[in-house]
C-alpha cells in the first residue's frame, strides 16, 4: 500500500478516485472556527451596536477571542493545501468564478477590521501601559499605541465612534464571511448531501450558537479562574441568545434535511441508508441528542423555573459546551458525510481519520486549540476584564 | 499553418507561466471531442494500462485519468452489480494494486446482461471543475479540452468534489489534483490519445469536431449518443453508445 494516502473502505459501487478523501478533517475545523469567529463578534456586538448593557461583561472579550480565532482560520487550510507556498495565487490572479477565489480578500478585510476594532477598545489599556511599563513590554506597548496618548473625553468620543462604525461594518462582515463558508458547500451540485440553497443560513445560525456557547465556557472558566463571581444577568442574556438562535438552527436544519427528502432526487436511497446506519450516532444521538436537544431541554427548564445562582451558572455552562460539541460535530457530518456518500450514488464510503500527519486528528486537535493558547496570551496583554469609566 | 502560442486565456493577463508554444499547432483551428461504444468493450483494460504509463499515473488502484466499470445484471435481480479495479475482488484477481483484471466473479450466476462503461474526464463545456478553481489552474482550453497548470495548483482540492464524474484525484507526489487531458501532449502532435491507440476493439473513438470527416464526427453523425448525467448542466464532450439508464 502506498503510504502517500489511506483508501477508504466502501460499500455498493462508488468511483475509483472517491476512495481517497479530498477533504479531511482539517476541512472539518476550518468552517468551526470560522463560525466561531462569526459568533463571538455577535456577543460583541450586541454591546457595541446595539447598546445591551447586560453584555458588557463579555463585549470585550468576544471581541479579543473573535481575534484569536480569526488569526488561527488560515491554518487548516494551509494545512491541507497541497502547495501552501502557493496559497496566495489564490488573491494575486483570484478566478473571479469561483466561491473559493473570495476568500483571501473576505478573511483579509474582516481580519484587519477585528485588528482595527480591538485597538480602539484596548487604546486606553495600551496607553496606560505604555505609560507605566519599562523595557520591552513598555516598547510593546508603545509601539502599539502609533503615538497617540491622547484619552482625554473628546478622544474617547472619537475612538467610540470608531467602534461603532466598525462594530456595524463588522456584522455583515463576519457573517458574510461565515455565510460564505456554507455557499462553499452548498453551491456544489456534485453532492446531494451538500446541495442545498438553505446551507449558507445554517452554517450562519450555528456559527451564532457556537460563538455565543463559547463565550459562556470562557466567560464562566475566566470568573473562576480569576476568581470573581458570575454576571448573573450577562450570563442569562447569553443563555436566552443561545436559546433563541439554537431553536433556529434547529428549524433550519430540519427544514433542509426534509426538503432532501422531500424532493427526492436521484440518490435519495443511498442517502437515507446512510442516515439509517452510519449517521445515527454521529447526527441522531451526538449532534441532535446530545449535543443540542439536551441542552436545549436544560436552558428551557432553568428559564420557565427562574433558576438562579450556582445551579444556573453550572447549567448554562454545561449546556454550551454541549452545543460547542454538536456544532463540531454539524461541520463533521457535513464535511465528512458529505464524502462519504459516494458521487454515483450507489455507495458509501467510511472516513477513518490518521491520528499523525499534516492532515490527522492531532494536527486538527492543535489548530481548535491554538486560539485559546493565543487567547490566554492575549488576555494578559490586554485585559478584557477592566470596566472603569475610559473603556469603550 | 502559422505557428500560434498556445496560451491559456485564464492565465494569459494574470501571471502564471505560461505552457511553451507548440510548433505547428493552432489550437483554435480544432475542437477535440471523445466517443464510447460500450457495445464494444471487452473490459480487456489494456485502455487503463496504458494511460497509467503514458501519464505516469500512481500505479495503484485509487488513482484513474480512465477507469472501466462492470456492468452485470443477474437474473432475479432489478439492479446491476456495478465493480471496478478499486474492488478487493478485481485486486485480488489482479495479483496486485498495480495490475488490472475483471475478477472472473460470476462464472457461476446466471447472468441476464453485462456491458464494461470505459469512464474519462467529460471535458466539460461548461466545467464545474473550472468554475470553483479558486487561482485558474484548471481552465478550458480553445480546442476544448480541460487542463489543469501543475505549476500554479495550490492542491485544494475544490474541483475534485465539484466533478460530478469522479474524473478527478489527488497526485500525491507532485500535490496537485490531476486527471485525463485527453493525452494533449500527443494530440497536439497529430497522435492519439493512449488508450484511443490501445483498444483493441475500436471502443474509444477520438478526433476533432470541426472536421466533419474525423472519427468522432462520423460517430456521433452515425449513431444516438448519450451523455452522462446531463442534468448537471456541465455540457460534458464524452459520447457514449450501448449503455443503460443505470450507468453512474
Amino acid at each position: 500500500m502506498n503510504t502517500l494516502f489511506e483508501a477508504m473502505p466502501f460499500t455498493g459501487y462508488v468511483y475509483p478516485n472517491e476512495t481517497v478523501l479530498a477533504w479531511t478533517v482539517l476541512i472539518v475545523v476550518y468552517p468551526y472556527l470560522t463560525g466561531l469567529v462569526a459568533g463571538a463578534f455577535t456577543v460583541s456586538s450586541l454591546y457595541q451596536v446595539f447598546g445591551m448593557q447586560r453584555f458588557k461583561p463579555v463585549a470585550h472579550l468576544a471581541l479579543l477571542t473573535s481575534l484569536c480565532c480569526m488569526l488561527v482560520v488560515p491554518t487548516p487550510l494551509l494545512l491541507h493545501l497541497g502547495h501552501p507556498e502557493r496559497a496566495l495565487n489564490a488573491v494575486i490572479t483570484p478566478h473571479t468564478t469561483s466561491a473559493f477565489a473570495i476568500f483571501g480578500y473576505a478573511a483579509g478585510f474582516y481580519a484587519i477590521l477585528l485588528i482595527l476594532e480591538n485597538w480602539f477598545v484596548f487604546r486606553p489599556h495600551i496607553v496606560q501601559q505604555a505609560q507605566r511599563k519599562k523595557g520591552p513590554l513598555g516598547w510593546f506597548y508603545r509601539v502599539l499605541s502609533l503615538g497617540s496618548y491622547d484619552l482625554s473625553e473628546k478622544a474617547m468620543r472619537y475612538d467610540r465612534k470608531w467602534i461603532f462604525a466598525l462594530a456595524v461594518i463588522g456584522i455583515p462582515a463576519a457573517h458574510g464571511l461565515h455565510g460564505y463558508v456554507g455557499f462553499v458547500f452548498g453551491s456544489l451540485k456534485s453532492r446531494e448531501w451538500w446541495s442545498s440553497d438553505l446551507m449558507p443560513a445554517v452554517f450562519l445560525f450555528s456559527a451564532i450558537i457556537s460563538g455565543t456557547a463559547l463565550l459562556i465556557v470562557l466567560y464562566v472558566v475566566s470568573c473562576r479562574l480569576r476568581k470573581v463571581p458570575v454576571d448573573l444577568p450577562c450570563l442569562k442574556g447569553m443563555a436566552y441568545t443561545l436559546w433563541g438562535f439554537m431553536m433556529f438552527t434547529l428549524l433550519l436544519e430540519g427544514v433542509e434535511f426534509a426538503s432532501l427528502v422531500y424532493r427526492g432526487r436521484e440518490g435519495i436511497e443511498m442517502i437515507m441508508e446512510y442516515v439509517k446506519g452510519p449517521l445515527i450516532v454521529p447526527f441522531a444521538v451526538l449532534q441532535f441528542g446530545v449535543g443540542s436537544l439536551l441542552p436545549l431541554l436544560v436552558l428551557s427548564f432553568m428559564i420557565w423555573r427562574g433558576i438562579t445562582g450556582k445551579v444556573l451558572v453550572a447549567g448554562v455552562a454545561a449546556s454550551a459546551f454541549l452545543v460547542l460539541f454538536a456544532v463540531l460535530m454539524m461541520r463533521w457530518n457535513v464535511v465528512i458525510g458529505g464524502q462519504e456518500i459516494a458521487k454515483t450514488g450507489k455507495g458509501l464510503l467510511e472516513y477513518h481519520p490518521l491520528v499523525f500527519g499534516r492532515e490527522g486528528i492531532l494536527a486538527a486537535v492543535a489548530v481548535v486549540t491554538a486560539p485559546f493558547v493565543l487567547l490566554s496570551l492575549m488576555v494578559r496583554l490586554f485585559p478584557p476584564w477592566a470596566h472603569d469609566a475610559k473603556t469603550a | 499553418m502559422a505557428v500560434k502560442a498556445v496560451v491559456p486565456e485564464a492565465h494569459a493577463a494574470t501571471g502564471p507561466t505560461p505552457p511553451p508554444a507548440i510548433p505547428g499547432y493552432d489550437w483554435t483551428q480544432h475542437r477535440w471531442g471523445f466517443g464510447v461504444d460500450a457495445t464494444k468493450c471487452i473490459g480487456c483494460l489494456r485502455c487503463v494500462e496504458a494511460c497509467k504509463r503514458e501519464n505516469d499515473v500512481a500505479a495503484d488502484a485509487h488513482h484513474f485519468r480512465t477507469w472501466v466499470e462492470r456492468y452485470v445484471y443477474l437474473e432475479g435481480e432489478d439492479k446491476p452489480r456495478i465493480d471496478s479495479h478499486h474492488d478487493p475482488v478485481n485486486i485480488e484477481a489482479s495479483g496486485s494494486e498495480g495490475e488490472y483484471r475483471f475478477a472472473n466473479r460470476y462464472k457461476d450466476a446466471k447472468v441476464e446482461k453485462a456491458f464494461f462503461v470505459p469512464k474519462l474526464c467529460n471535458h466539460c463545456t461548461h466545467p464545474a471543475c473550472v468554475q470553483v478553481c479558486p487561482t485558474g489552474a484548471t481552465y478550458k482550453t480553445e480546442d476544448g479540452v480541460v487542463l489543469i497548470d501543475h505549476n500554479y495548483c495550490i492542491g485544494c482540492q475544490y474541483c475534485v468534489q465539484a466533478c460530478p464524474y469522479g474524473a478527478r484525484f489527488f497526485n500525491e507526489r507532485k500535490q496537485v489534483t490531476d486527471k485525463c487531458t485527453w493525452c494533449y501532449h500527443r494530440i497536439t502532435k497529430g497522435l492519439q490519445p493512449a488508450c484511443v491507440e490501445v483498444c483493441p476493439v475500436g471502443a474509444r473513438i477520438f478526433g476533432d469536431l470541426k472536421d466533419k470527416q474525423s472519427p468522432i464526427s462520423q460517430f456521433i453523425r452515425n449513431n444516438r449518443t448519450y451523455v452522462l448525467r446531463p442534468e448537471s448542466g456541465n455540457a460534458p464532450n464524452v459520447y457514449y453508445v450501448g449503455i443503460d439508464k443505470d450507468v453512474v
